[in-house]
């Protein structure tokens, strides 16, 4: 049990990272699809720049550069050329897929140390509750950290309320004078560095060493993570936990005995994210409560 | 300062001129990409007081030059010679025919896909519901008594496709219109289901007993293979499958009500709702539309270029007719020649990487950068670029 709650942990974190990215971007209004792109991209690059300086936090910085990076793109496309923000997300997401497996061809089967896990001395290894809340990865704490920001930004500054002004009505935040497309920029670009981390934490933490499409859909349960949020950053930490206690039954379901072949309890976390959206949206007044009303609306300025 | 100005219309020159500039702008970033790798890979070492950049540049500019043409341009031209010999005067026809044969499901799913995105309906599931057609299809195969009728099995067996993927359609057209669930969320959630569905089938159930422990089915046999158009060519009866159904998806959406409702629910749900079209209705019938054409095509696969069931039968498909459907301009008989542009990068993907040994991944890459530049392009047919002038209040 010990070990198992250990392993929620850890898989929880990329998809803190990449939901509270995505969520922060979707409340400025703006739909990006390609948060898996991101990820994989962010993966490749935190392992590749790992393996060849020795250094996990120069690849921890690289992934989310990388991120920033492919988010930029996004940017580019969806803000200032108006185009079709679903669409310009998907080939976020082909063009990381390939992009990706085309970097990480070398590093294929290479292998590395594992993020250093703190130790607390005198707390982590005198009990159980220690090992596994106190002895994790730095970027355990950091995604819970970016989270208790993102909801404190977002409810309690002066920014926050603009973002979500942003998000809510863009023509009405625009007469007010704040910058949309600006606001729209630093949030996606934030967005892509979340995804970067997640990646970098996928292949430097939780499974140190690279293999193609190793985020397997984990970006696209991030972006239902948001939904079944409601677009609250809170919610969004059990919506977390929730769904990496489902992914870590394929490993452990066989331990238990449970009679169902490996692909099924493959399935689960899949199932899981259908069933977490249609209890989520089928509460229409819950979702309409935060969801921003002008999400992938592209925004011209005219006048 | 520059601003973009929206047309009162888009420019129907720039809507066909678009697809082709992104195509040219991809040739050239394909160029500096592989460019970029060469020096990255170039092993040999040089000092500053050598001949200096341009011998080396200029060797490297041949090989991209060389990787260019294996890619984009072979697949036209004759290759693959010493593996097939039908005759001379048809030899030439060998990689165009593969390319069309790597088009034909890309067309089929890409036109449903049309549709969908006609109708503002993002099914980007397809993937799923292709693998889908192929497990319904494939369980005929298996099941059904060898030595019969073509002319019987094969609709039977090309039904049973459809069947298959329109019922993995059903899945979020229901939860959509019944509980506003995210459509594209679950269908590309199910498309993982179904990989793993086929996963299970090929190494359980329906496991060859012949087959030395590979996961894979029995080979299918007589009626259940496409019948082959030109002997010693793999290129089959699909491809009048596929252009008679983008011809009929085309009058559908010029010269039928139905066509019209798609687009208006597409273009503005709430006139829509006015004229008594039901959105709900529009997202069941794309849905189920899309979703059918993407078995059809799974159907047609696995019976022609792989002939059994195997865990990896879609090589991306579902993503790729995203792309099909955009550069085919949300036209049905567009997304046939975007079917053929797609189906270019994946047989010069193959090409190349048997003869250049570039890494199959690049396929994806030049995709996706082909995307990129037709949603570039595309908002130069909907904007005009002005500059203006900033005034006082």
């Amino acid at each position: 049990m010990e070990a198992f709650l250990v392993l929620v942990i850890v898989a929880a974190t990329p998809f803190l990272l990449a939901g509270i990215g995505e969520l922060v971007a979707e409340r400025s209004g703006v739909l990006n699809l390609g948060v898996e792109g991101m990820m994989l991209m962010g993966a490749v690059t935190a392992f590749a720049v790992s393996h060849q300086t020795g250094s996990s936090v120069l690849g921890v910085i690289a992934g989310a550069g990388a991120g920033v990076a492919m988010a930029l793109i996004f940017a580019v496309l969806a803000l200032s050329m108006l185009a079709n923000q679903a669409a310009t997300g998907l080939a976020l997401t082909i063009f990381g897929i390939g992009c990706s497996g085309m970097i990480g061809q070398s590093f294929v089967g290479e292998a590395l140390e594992p993020l250093v896990k703190i130790s607390v001395p005198g707390l982590t290894d005198s009990s159980a509750v220690g090992r596994v809340l106190l002895g994790q990865d730095l970027m355990v704490y950091l995604a819970l950290a970016m989270v208790v920001a993102v909801a404190l930004f977002l409810s309690r500054t002066r920014a926050g309320l603009g973002l979500r002004a942003v998000g809510d009505s863009h023509d009405s935040a625009h007469a007010l004078g704040i910058s949309v497309i600006g606001t729209r920029y630093a949030a996606v670009l934030f967005g892509g560095m979340m995804a970067g981390l997640a990646g970098a934490h996928l292949s430097l933490a939780r499974t140190p060493f690279w293999a193609e499409n190793m985020t397997a859909g984990r970006g696209w349960i991030a972006l239902a993570l948001v939904v079944f949020a409601t677009w609250r950053p809170m919610r969004l930490v059990v919506g977390a936990y929730l769904f990496a206690m489902v992914t870590q039954l394929q490993f452990y379901g066989q331990d238990w005995g449970l009679p169902v072949a490996s692909q099924f309890l493959a399935m689960a976390p899949y199932l899981a994210t259908i069933a977490a959206l249609v209890i989520i949206s089928r509460n229409v007044a819950l979702t309409k409560a935060n969801a921003p009303a002008c999400i992938g609306q592209p925004f011209r300025a005219d006048r | 300062m520059i601003t973009l100005e929206p047309r009162t219309a888009p420019s129907r020159f720039l809507l066909i001129l678009s697809p082709v500039v992104a195509i040219c702008l991809m040739l050239v970033a394909a160029a500096v990409l592989l460019l970029v790798r060469e020096y990255i890979n170039d092993d040999t070492i040089r000092t500053p007081d050598q001949a200096g950049l341009w011998p080396v540049l200029s060797a490297h500019l041949d090989r991209v030059a060389r990787t260019l043409y294996v890619y984009f341009f072979q697949p036209f031209h004759e290759a693959w010679l010493s593996i097939v010999r039908p005759s001379e005067w048809l030899r030439w026809f060998y990689n165009p025919s593969e390319v069309i044969v790597k088009a034909i499901p890309l067309a089929l799913i890409g036109a449903g896909l049309t549709i969908c995105f006609r109708a503002n309906v993002w099914n980007i599931g397809a993937a799923g519901q292709y693998t889908l057609g192929a497990i319904f299809a494939g369980a005929v195969a298996l099941y059904a008594p060898s030595g019969g009728s073509p002319w019987l099995w094969l609709p039977i067996y090309m039904a049973a496709g459809v069947l298959g993927g329109m019922v993995w359609a059903a899945i979020p057209a229901l939860l959509r219109t019944r509980f506003n669930a995210n459509e594209i969320l679950v269908s590309l959630m199910l498309t993982y289901v179904a990989t793993l569905l086929l996963d299970w089938l090929v190494r359980g159930w329906w496991k060859d007993p012949a087959g030395m422990g590979f996961p894979e089915s029995p080979d299918f046999v007589d009626p259940f293979l496409m019948p082959v158009l030109l002997q010693g060519f793999r290129l089959h009866i699909g491809l009048f499958v596929a252009v008679i159904i983008a011809i009929a998806l085309f009058v559908m959406m010029a010269r039928t009500l139905r066509g019209f409702e798609i687009r208006v629910i597409g273009a503005a749900p709430r006139a829509g709702a006015f004229a008594g079209f039901s959105q709900n209705r529009t997202i069941w019938f794309v849905f189920l539309l899309s979703g059918g054409l993407a078995g059809l095509a799974g159907a047609i696969e696995v019976s022609s270029t792989i002939q059994q069931l195997q865990p990896d039968i879609s090589s991306g498909y579902g993503f790729v007719a995203i792309i099909v459907a955009f550069l085919g301009r949300l036209n049905p008989v567009g997304a046939l020649f975007g079917a053929l542009v797609l189906g270019v990068t994946f047989i010069g993907g193959e090409n190349a990487q048997i003869y250049l040994k570039l890494p199959k991944n690049v396929t994806g890459v030049f995709q996706g950068m082909l995307l990129f530049f037709l949603l570039a392009c595309d908002t130069l047919t909907r904007y005009r670029v002005r500059r203006i002038r900033i005034g006082g209040v």
